[in-house]
C-alpha cells in the first residue's frame, strides 16, 4: 500500500490534494464532500480586506449614521439586532467547518496593506484554524514603487501577522515577482512556514460596446501549472518550508509532476468548480495508481525527486531549455512559415 | 416609594414604551412626528420585547391610519389590548373609528404628537389644531406637558381607561415634546405592574365578541332609542375626573410624581392666570415663577384632563382673588368665536356665575388667544405680554401672540429680549450642522452622556430645514442644575458655546447671534489657525471682537481623513464640544464618548470603533485656540438675489430663505396658499464640490445628461448663432449635429454651477469616451469653486437664449425632447434622486398644460416646500399649476380636475355655437375641429383662442363674457396626478382604483421608491419580498403588489412600468403615450432612494439591474391597439438575464437580511427568482395574445390568477 501522507506546514495530511480557497468552502456540504472525495486538509475561501472596509462603509452609512437631517425621517433602515458581521460569519463557518471535518482547515486572509484587518488573524487562531494562508493580491501600478518596495509591502504584511499569531502562515506569491528564490526567502525568513506558488491574477476584460473595463473569471487550464513546476522545482531544496503548488491542477499528471518538482501538497480549484469535489477522489485514485504501477513507497519518497537540484538534467529548468524548445517547434501542417 | 434610574430619551420613546409595555396589539402607520412611536413598538416587538403580562405585542402596519383605527377597533372588540400612534390627518382619518370604539366603551389610548392640520398648506410641526378636531368624538383627553410626563401620563391614561371603559386620546406637542431629548424619571415595569389591575383587563376580555358568549353589537338603531341609548354612557363620563384623579394620586404614591387633573403654579393669591395646555404651559409656569419673584402675582392653570371637562375641578384649581384670565389656544377655528379651551372656560366660569353659590365675588375677565401654531416659538417675552395685557382695562379678545398681525390687528407686541432668570445656571449651546454630518446624533449623544454622568437636567431640541439635500440642523441643548421648563429654543445671547460644523454657513447664517459674552465658539474650517481669521466674514469678527468670543478651531475632514473616518466628523466635533465648553472633566467625557462608541458600533464594527477612538485623540492635538485678529476684514457674507426676482419674492421668499420668515406679517402672506412659480432658481445652494464639465469636442449630442439630471442642473438649448454675440468668452456651443434644424443653429449644453449637487448621474451616463483616452467623457467632474464665477455668467447667459419653438422639436426621441425647458428644476430632493427625473420630464414635455395633483410625500416636499418650488415657468408665464390636497385623496383630487375642465370646456364649446353669429365662422369652427394631438396643433389653438378672446372683449354680453372666462379650456390641458408608491398602493389605492376605472383622461405617475420614504423608509404594499425596511425588519415576506397587473385588468387604461435607466427612451414613449391616451393612464416608475442602502451615484447601475433581473420588467399596455386587432401589451425588456440573487445583493435593503437570517434570505431569494421568472413569462403570454380572442385572453388570466396565487406569504420561520 503506498503512503501519501505528506507534511505540510508542520501538519501530517493523509494526502497531498488540498483543494484551495475557492467558494466550495462556503457551504458546508462541499466542504464536506471534499473531505469524503479524501481531501488531505481545505482552505477556505478568503476574508477579504476589501469586503471588511466595504462593510465598514456600508454600516457608517445605513446605521451609524443616524442622522439624515430631516424632520420627517432621521434615519432609514433599522439596525438588526441580529446583525452579523462579514467578520463573524466567517469565524461561524470556520468554526462550522473545524467541528464537522476531519481534516485540517487552513483559514485565509487576502489583501494587500498591514493595516487593522490583519488583526482579524487572532480571531481565525481562536476559531480553530490551523494554519493561514496570505494571500496579498496585489497589483503594483504606481511608477513610485519600486520592486522591493513591493517585496517590503509582502513582507511587512506578513510581520504583523505573524508576530500576532502562532500558527503557521503560508504565503501565496506572485509569479510577478523578478526574483522569486530571493523574495521566497526573504519569507520564509520573516516568519513564513510556507510559500504557495503561485497566485492566478484574474485578468480585466475590455467590453468593446461600453468601453468599460470588466472583471472576467476564466478558470484555469493544466498549461497553468507548467510555469509554477517550474519554480517549485527551483525552489525546492533551497529553502525551509512547505511548498505548494496553486493554478493549473487539474488531474493526477499535474498532481504528480508537481510532486516530483518538490511540492508538498497540491493545490486545486478551477477542476474542482467544474467537475465537482468528487473529481478529487478520481484524481487521488489515479495519484495512488499511478504510484503503484510505478512502484513507488511513499509520497515523500516520490517528492522533489525531478526538482532541479535532482534531475538529471538541472538545466531543463533554466535558459537552456528555452532554447531547445525553440528550436524544437515545427509549423503544423499547411501553415506556411 | 421605588428605586428608579434615569432616562435620557425623547417624548416618543417615552410614550411608546408605556404602550409597548401594556399593549397587546399595535396597529400602526407612518406620519410625522409620530412614526417614531411605531417604530420603536416594531423595533422592540422584533426584538422579542416582551409587555407586562409576557407576550409580544404584535406589531401590524396597516395602509392608512383608518385602517389602523379600524384594525385597532376590531382587535379591542376581539379582547385584545389595542393601541395605536398618529398625529394630524392621520388623526381626522381615524374619527369615525373613535366614534365607535368610543360609542361600545372599549378601552384603549391612542398616543398623539399633535400636529397641525394641512389647511392653506401643509405643516408637519406641533400644535393642538388635530387634537382638538376630535374633542367631540367620546375619548377621554390627556395632555402631557415634556418628555416625563409623556411617560407617566401615558401610564395614567392606560390605568384610567381599562378601569374607566372609556378611551383616551393622550397626546404631546408634535417635535417640541415628542422630539424632545430629556432627560427623565423612568417609570419601571413595577410601577406599570402596580398601575394596572388585571381584574379590568379580564373584564375587557369577557366583554370581547366571542362565540363562546356572542352578543350583537353596533346594530342599527331607530328614531325610537337611538337617543335613549347614546345617553346611557353619561355616567361613565360623570364618574371619569375623579378616575382619572384616581390614578394619579396611585401613580404619586409609587413615585413621587404627583399630578393634578388641572394643575395651578403660581401665586396663592393672583389676580391674572394664563390657562393653556401643552408644552407651553412649561414656558409660562417658568415665565410666572420670574413674575412672582418680582411680586407680580400672576399663575398659570395646566389643564390636564380636557375631556372630559370638568368645570367644577377647573374653578376649584383658580385662586378665587382672580380677576382676569387669558385662555391660550394652540389651535384656530376660523369663524368660531373663540377657539375651544377658551369657550369650555367661558361656559365653566359663565355656569358658575349663573350659580347660587358661585365661587367668584366677580366673574372674572376672561380673553382668548392663539399661540404657537405649528410649533411656533412661545417664549417668555411672548407670555409676559399676555399677563401685561391682562393688566388693560379693556384686554383685546381673541388675540394672537407670537406672529405680527398687521391685517385683522389681532396680534400682542412682546419684547424679544426678555429672559427670566431660569437660565441663570443653565449652560445652553448651540450647534449647526449638515444634516448628514451626524450632529444631531453627536448632540444626542452628548445629551446622553451628561444626563447619565451627573447630576445635571438635560434638553436637547433639534430645528431641521425642509430640504432633503444640503439640510441644515441646528441642535439646541441645555444643561443645569434645576428642571428646565423652557419649551423654546435658545435666545440670541445666550448659548455660552456656538458650534459651527460647516465653514460655509458662515456665510449663509448670523451663527453667533446666539452667543453670549464670553462665549465658546467652535469652528470646522480646514483652514490652519494661523489663516482662519482671515476666513471670517467681516460680520463674524466683529462679533467675535464686541462679544470677546473665544475662537477654537480644528480641521474636522482633514483629522477625519488621516484617521480613517472618511467625511464622518460627528465623533470629533464632539469630542471638541467636551475638551472646550467645560461642562464635564475633559478626561471623563472623552472616557464617556470612547464608551459610547463602543456600545453604539460594539460587535458590529470592531474597525470603525478603533478608527473613531483614533478620530477621538487625534482630535485633542488638532484643537487650537485662535486669537481674534487685529483687523476686521471685509468679507461679506454671500447674499445674492437676483434682481429680476419679483416683489413678492424679495420680500417674502428672500426673507423666509434668510431664516427671518418669523418676522414677515400676516399681510404679507397669501391668503389662500398660492406661491409664485420659480423660486428655487434664487436660492444657489452652491452643494456641489465638483460639476460637469462639457466637451463639446467630443460629445454627440445624444440628450442624456439633461434626461437623468435630478436637480435639471444640466440643460440643453437649441438657439441661432446669431445670439451668440454677447456670450461670456468661455461659453461653449457648438453646431447642432441632429437633422431638421434650420441652418445656422448651434446647441449648447450647460450647467447651472451653483444649483449642481455633484451627483455625477450625467458623467456616468454619458455614452461617449475620449477615442484617446477612454477614462475622460463628454462630460467630467472638475472642482466646483474655480468654475463657480465662469459658470455662474456662462449660465445667466444661456438663461437670456431664446427657448427653441416647442412645436418644431421631435420630442419623441431624448435628443429632442432634452431641448424642452424644464418646468421643473433645482429642487431640495437628495443628491441622486431618482424621482425627480421622471417629474422633470412630464414637465418638459407636458408642463406648459399641465395640472398637478401630488400626494403627499417626497414628491411634495421637494415639489412645495416652503420657501421655495421647484415648479417653474416658461418665458411666457405659461407652467405647472400644482396643488397638493392630502395623502390619501390624490387620485379624487386629480380626477376632481379633469372634471372640471372636461365641464368648463364642454361649456365653452357650447357658448362657442351659442355666439358663433357673431365670431369669425371660419376661427369658431377651427376651434372646434381643432387637432391638438402634437405640438403644433397645440400652438396653433392658444393662438386661435387668442383671436377669440380679444373678440370676446369686443361684444358686450353676459355670454361673451361668461365665454371669456372659460374660453382657456378650449386649449388643451393634461391633468397630472404623482405621488409615491405609499399613496398608490396603499392609503391612496381605493380612490386609485376608483379613478382609473372611471374612464377619465388623467395621467397617474407614481414615483415608486417601494418604501415609505419621505416618512423614513416603513414598508409599503410596494416593498419588494424579501427587502428590510422599517416594520419589516426580518424581511418582507410578501411579495410587491402588482399594480401594473391590476390596472391592465380594466382594458381601458393605458399601463407602462419604466425605470429611465434601463431603457430612457421606452419612458419618454410611455409619458407621450401615456398623454395621449384619452382615458386613464398609468406610470409606475423605478425610483431608486437613499432608503435602498445604494450609493446613489450608482442609480442607473441599480436600474439596470432591477430590469435585467426581472425584478422590473418593463412594458407599456396601450389599450388602443385593442380595436386594432393589435395586442395591447408591449414587453420592453428581455427576459431576466441576471440572477435575481446579484440584483438583491447590491442593494443593503436586501442584502442585510443574509447578515441577520441567511437562510430565511436564500429561501425569499429562491422564492422571489422563481417568481420573476413566472412573472415574466406571463407578461410574455399576454403580449402575444389574440386579443381578439376574448375566451383565450381569459384562458390565460385566469390561468395567471391561479399561479399568481400559489406562492402564498411565508410565515416568519417558516421559509
Amino acid at each position: 500500500m503506498v503512503d501519501l501522507s505528506t507534511r505540510y506546514l508542520g501538519l501530517t495530511l493523509k494526502n497531498p490534494l488540498v483543494p484551495s480557497s475557492s467558494p466550495l468552502s462556503k457551504h458546508l456540504d462541499s466542504a464536506r464532500r471534499l473531505e469524503d472525495a479524501g481531501a488531505g486538509a481545505l482552505v477556505m475561501h478568503s476574508l477579504f480586506e476589501e469586503k471588511i472596509e466595504e462593510e465598514d462603509a456600508t454600516l457608517a452609512r445605513f446605521f451609524h449614521q443616524q442622522s439624515l437631517g430631516h424632520a420627517e425621517a432621521d434615519s432609514f433602515h433599522p439596525i438588526p439586532e441580529g446583525y452579523m458581521s462579514y467578520e463573524e460569519k466567517y469565524l461561524e463557518h470556520l468554526t462550522a467547518l473545524k467541528n464537522s471535518l476531519e481534516i485540517p482547515v487552513i483559514a485565509s486572509l487576502n489583501g494587500t496593506t498591514p493595516g487593522g484587518w490583519v488583526s482579524y488573524a487572532t480571531a481565525l487562531q481562536e476559531a480553530g484554524a490551523d494554519a493561514l494562508e496570505l494571500n496579498v493580491y496585489y497589483i503594483p501600478a504606481s511608477c513610485k514603487e519600486s520592486g522591493s518596495e513591493v517585496e517590503d509591502r509582502y513582507v511587512e504584511i506578513l510581520q504583523s501577522l505573524h508576530s500576532q499569531i502562532s500558527i503557521p502562515v503560508t504565503m501565496k506569491l506572485s509569479s510577478q515577482f523578478s526574483s522569486v528564490v530571493h523574495v521566497a526567502q526573504r519569507f520564509q525568513q520573516a516568519g513564513a512556514s510556507g510559500l504557495a506558488l503561485f497566485n492566478r491574477f484574474y485578468q480585466p476584460d475590455i467590453d468593446l460596446e461600453t468601453l468599460e473595463v470588466v472583471p472576467k473569471l476564466e478558470l484555469s487550464t493544466s498549461e497553468e501549472s507548467l510555469m509554477r513546476i517550474r519554480w517549485i522545482a527551483i525552489l525546492h531544496g533551497r529553502i525551509d518550508c512547505s511548498l505548494a503548488i496553486t493554478g493549473g491542477i487539474h488531474n493526477a499528471r499535474d498532481v504528480l509532476k508537481a510532486l516530483l518538482a518538490g511540492a508538498d501538497v497540491t493545490h486545486m480549484c478551477s477542476a474542482l468548480l467544474r467537475r465537482g469535489p468528487g473529481h478529487l477522489a478520481m484524481v487521488l485514485r489515479a495519484v495512488q495508481e499511478w504510484m503503484e504501477e510505478h512502484e513507488y513507497e511513499s509520497v515523500e519518497q516520490l517528492k522533489g525527486s525531478i526538482s532541479q537540484r535532482n534531475a538529471t538534467d538541472s538545466a531543463a529548468f533554466l535558459r537552456s531549455n528555452y532554447m531547445r524548445v525553440l528550436d524544437s517547434y515545427q509549423p503544423p501542417s499547411g501553415v506556411l512559415w | 416609594m421605588e428605586k428608579t434610574g434615569t432616562l435620557t430619551i425623547d417624548g416618543n420613546q417615552a410614550a411608546a414604551t408605556i404602550a409597548h409595555l401594556t399593549n397587546e396589539v399595535i396597529a400602526i402607520y407612518p406620519i410625522t412626528p409620530s412614526s417614531n412611536m411605531g417604530e420603536f413598538a416594531d423595533e422592540w416587538s422584533a426584538a422579542g420585547k416582551t409587555n407586562l403580562w409576557g407576550a409580544i405585542p404584535r406589531v401590524v402596519e396597516m395602509q392608512s391610519e383608518a385602517g389602523a383605527a379600524g384594525a385597532i377597533h376590531g382587535a379591542l372588540q376581539a379582547g385584545a389590548l389595542s393601541t395605536t400612534f398618529t398625529a394630524s390627518q392621520g388623526l381626522l382619518l381615524m374619527i369615525p373609528s373613535m366614534y365607535k370604539i368610543a360609542g361600545e366603551l372599549t378601552p384603549t389610548v391612542f398616543h398623539i404628537a399633535a400636529r397641525s392640520l394641512a389647511c392653506q398648506g401643509l405643516s408637519i410641526f406641533g400644535d393642538h389644531s388635530d387634537v382638538m378636531a376630535t374633542r367631540q368624538t367620546g375619548y377621554g383627553m390627556l395632555s402631557s406637558n415634556c418628555p416625563q410626563e409623556v411617560m407617566d401620563l401615558a401610564l395614567i391614561a392606560q390605568s384610567a381607561t381599562l378601569q374607566s371603559r372609556v378611551p383616551f386620546l393622550h397626546f404631546f406637542d408634535g417635535f417640541r415634546t415628542s422630539h424632545e431629548v430629556a432627560k427623565l424619571v423612568e417609570v419601571t415595569r413595577e410601577v406599570v405592574r402596580e398601575m394596572i389591575d388585571d381584574t379590568w383587563v379580564e373584564a375587557h376580555r369577557q366583554r370581547a365578541l366571542s362565540p363562546a358568549h356572542p352578543v350583537l353589537r353596533g346594530s342599527s338603531q331607530n328614531p325610537d332609542v337611538y337617543f335613549q341609548a347614546r345617553e346611557t354612557v353619561n355616567p361613565y363620563y360623570s364618574q371619569l375626573p375623579a378616575l382619572v384623579q384616581g390614578a394619579m394620586d396611585r401613580f404619586a404614591q409609587l413615585t413621587g410624581r404627583q399630578y393634578q387633573l388641572f394643575e395651578y403654579e403660581g401665586a396663592a393669591d393672583a389676580q391674572r392666570v394664563i390657562i393653556l395646555m401643552g408644552s407651553g404651559a412649561e414656558a409660562v409656569h417658568e415665565t410666572a415663577a420670574y413674575l412672582n419673584a418680582m411680586e407680580e402675582g400672576v399663575g398659570v392653570l395646566k389643564v390636564r384632563l380636557y375631556r372630559p371637562f370638568a368645570p367644577e375641578l377647573m374653578l376649584a384649581a383658580l385662586p378665587t382673588t382672580v380677576r382676569a384670565i387669558a385662555v391660550l389656544d394652540r389651535t384656530k377655528e376660523p369663524g368660531s368665536d373663540g377657539e375651544p379651551l377658551y369657550k369650555d372656560v367661558v361656559t365653566a366660569l359663565a355656569q358658575d356665575a349663573m350659580s347660587d353659590d358661585s365661587r367668584f365675588a366677580v366673574m372674572p375677565r376672561v380673553i382668548g388667544g392663539r399661540y404657537g401654531l405649528s410649533s411656533k416659538e412661545f417664549t417668555p417675552g411672548m407670555i409676559v405680554a399676555v399677563y401685561r395685557e391682562l393688566q388693560q382695562a379693556q384686554p383685546k379678545n381673541h388675540f394672537t401672540i407670537g406672529i405680527q398681525d398687521d391685517l385683522s390687528h389681532t396680534s400682542l407686541d412682546w419684547d424679544e429680549d426678555l429672559r427670566t432668570s431660569a437660565h441663570d445656571e443653565t449652560f445652553q449651546a448651540v450647534f449647526y450642522g449638515l444634516g448628514s454630518d451626524g450632529t444631531v446624533s453627536a448632540n444626542k449623544n452628548s445629551i446622553k452622556i451628561i444626563g447619565e454622568s451627573t447630576d445635571l437636567y438635560a434638553q436637547g431640541y433639534f430645528v431641521y430645514d425642509s430640504k432633503k439635500s444640503g439640510a441644515v440642523t441646528i441642535s439646541h441643548l441645555r444643561f443645569g442644575p434645576n428642571r428646565i421648563r423652557s419649551s423654546y429654543l435658545i435666545g440670541n445671547g445666550d448659548a455660552s458655546f456656538v458650534a459651527c460644523h460647516q465653514p460655509t454657513f458662515l456665510e449663509k447664517y448670523d451663527v453667533l447671534a446666539y452667543a453670549r459674552k464670553g462665549a465658546v465658539f467652535l469652528l470646522n474650517s480646514p483652514t490652519g489657525p494661523e489663516m482662519v481669521w482671515d476666513t471670517l466674514p467681516a460680520t463674524i469678527q466683529q462679533e467675535i471682537k464686541d462679544k470677546d468670543i473665544k475662537l477654537y478651531c480644528i480641521d474636522a475632514y482633514g483629522v477625519a481623513q488621516r484617521s480613517g473616518m472618511g467625511k464622518r466628523i460627528n465623533t470629533i466635533m464632539q469630542t471638541c464640544f467636551f475638551a472646550i465648553s467645560g461642562i464635564l472633566p475633559p478626561e471623563q467625557a472623552i472616557a464617556s464618548i470612547k464608551d459610547a462608541v463602543q456600545k453604539t458600533y460594539g460587535r458590529k464594527g470592531r474597525r470603525i470603533t478603533e478608527l473613531n477612538f483614533k478620530a477621538i485623540d487625534e482630535t485633542l492635538a488638532c484643537l487650537h485656540q485662535v486669537a481674534a485678529g487685529a483687523a476686521v476684514g471685509t468679507l461679506q457674507s454671500a447674499a445674492r438675489l437676483t434682481d429680476r426676482a419679483s416683489a413678492f419674492v424679495q420680500q417674502v421668499t428672500a426673507e423666509i430663505i434668510a431664516g427671518r420668515g418669523d418676522m414677515i406679517p400676516v399681510s404679507q402672506m397669501p391668503d389662500d396658499g398660492s406661491f409664485p412659480l420659480g423660486t428655487a432658481a434664487y436660492e444657489k445652494r452652491n452643494l456641489a464640490l465638483e460639476i460637469p464639465v462639457w466637451d463639446s469636442d467630443i460629445c454627440t449630442q445624444c440628450g442624456k445628461c439633461p434626461f437623468v439630471c435630478p436637480h435639471s442642473a444640466i440643460r440643453s438649448k437649441v438657439f441661432h448663432e446669431s445670439q451668440l454675440k454677447n456670450a461670456p468668452a468661455n461659453f461653449k456651443s457648438v453646431p447642432v449635429k441632429a437633422k431638421g434644424y434650420p441652418e445656422g443653429h448651434h446647441i449648447s449644453y450647460q450647467v447651472a454651477p451653483e444649483d449642481c449637487t455633484g451627483c455625477t448621474l450625467c458623467v456616468d451616463i454619458c455614452p461617449i469616451r475620449d477615442k484617446s483616452n477612454s477614462s475622460r467623457k463628454a462630460l467630467n467632474m472638475a472642482p466646483q469653486p474655480e468654475l463657480r464665477a465662469q459658470e455662474r455668467d456662462n449660465w445667466d447667459f444661456f438663461l437670456t437664449l431664446p427657448e427653441f419653438d416647442r412645436s418644431q422639436l421631435k420630442t419623441n426621441t431624448i435628443a429632442g425632447a432634452m431641448n424642452l425647458q424644464p418646468l421643473f428644476e433645482f429642487s431640495g430632493a437628495c443628491v441622486g434622486c431618482g424621482e425627480t427625473p421622471y417629474v422633470k420630464l412630464a414637465s418638459q414635455l407636458f408642463g406648459d398644460r399641465m395640472l398637478v395633483a401630488n400626494a403627499t410625500g417626497c414628491s411634495s416636499i421637494y415639489g412645495g416646500n416652503l420657501p421655495t418650488t421647484p415648479w417653474t415657468t416658461t418665458p411666457d408665464g405659461r407652467g405647472p399649476a400644482w396643488c397638493n390636497s392630502l395623502f390619501e385623496d390624490n387620485a379624487e383630487f386629480g380626477m376632481g380636475m379633469r372634471l372640471a375642465v372636461d365641464k368648463q370646456r364642454e361649456m365653452a364649446r357650447e357658448l362657442l355655437v351659442e355666439l358663433a353669429a357673431q365670431l369669425d365662422a371660419g376661427l369658431v369652427q377651427a376651434i372646434l375641429e381643432a387637432d391638438e394631438r402634437d405640438e403644433a396643433g397645440i400652438y396653433e389653438q392658444r393662438e386661435r383662442v387668442k383671436q377669440l378672446d380679444m373678440a370676446l372683449d369686443g361684444i358686450d354680453s353676459t355670454q361673451a363674457r361668461n365665454l371669456r372666462s372659460l374660453s382657456e379650456n378650449l386649449c388643451r390641458k393634461s391633468v397630472w396626478i404623482v405621488g409615491g408608491d405609499g399613496w398608490a398602493y396603499d392609503i391612496g389605492y381605493g380612490g386609485v382604483d376608483h379613478v382609473l376605472a372611471s374612464g377619465e383622461d388623467v395621467n397617474l405617475l407614481v414615483l415608486d421608491t417601494e418604501v415609505y420614504s419621505n416618512t423614513g423608509g416603513q414598508t409599503s404594499k410596494a416593498t419588494p419580498r424579501g427587502a428590510v425596511a422599517k416594520f419589516s425588519s426580518g424581511g418582507k415576506r410578501t411579495g410587491k403588489k402588482d399594480l401594473a397587473l391590476l390596472a391592465m385588468d380594466y382594458e381601458n387604461v393605458y399601463v407602462a412600468r419604466v425605470a429611465y435607466g434601463g431603457k430612457d427612451t421606452q419612458t419618454l414613449n410611455a409619458f407621450l403615450e401615456a398623454e395621449a391616451h384619452p382615458g386613464p393612464s398609468l406610470i409606475i416608475a423605478f425610483s431608486p432612494c437613499i432608503a435602498h442602502g445604494v450609493d446613489m451615484s450608482r442609480n442607473h447601475h441599480q436600474q439596470d439591474m432591477a430590469v435585467n433581473s426581472g425584478h422590473w420588467p418593463l412594458f407599456r399596455f396601450n389599450p388602443e391597439n385593442i380595436p386594432l386587432g393589435k395586442p395591447p401589451l408591449k414587453l420592453d425588456s428581455k427576459p431576466p438575464s441576471i440572477p435575481y440573487r446579484d440584483y438583491v445583493q447590491s442593494e443593503t435593503r436586501f442584502n442585510m437580511l443574509w447578515h441577520t437570517q441567511p437562510d430565511v434570505a436564500e429561501a425569499l431569494v429562491a422564492q422571489e427568482q422563481k417568481f420573476v421568472s413566472h412573472r415574466y413569462n406571463f407578461y410574455k403570454q399576454l403580449s402575444q395574445l389574440d386579443w381578439s380572442d376574448s375566451e383565450e385572453v381569459a384562458q390565460v388570466k385566469a390561468a395567471a390568477k391561479v399561479s399568481a396565487a400559489t406562492p402564498a406569504a411565508t410565515p416568519e420561520g417558516e421559509v
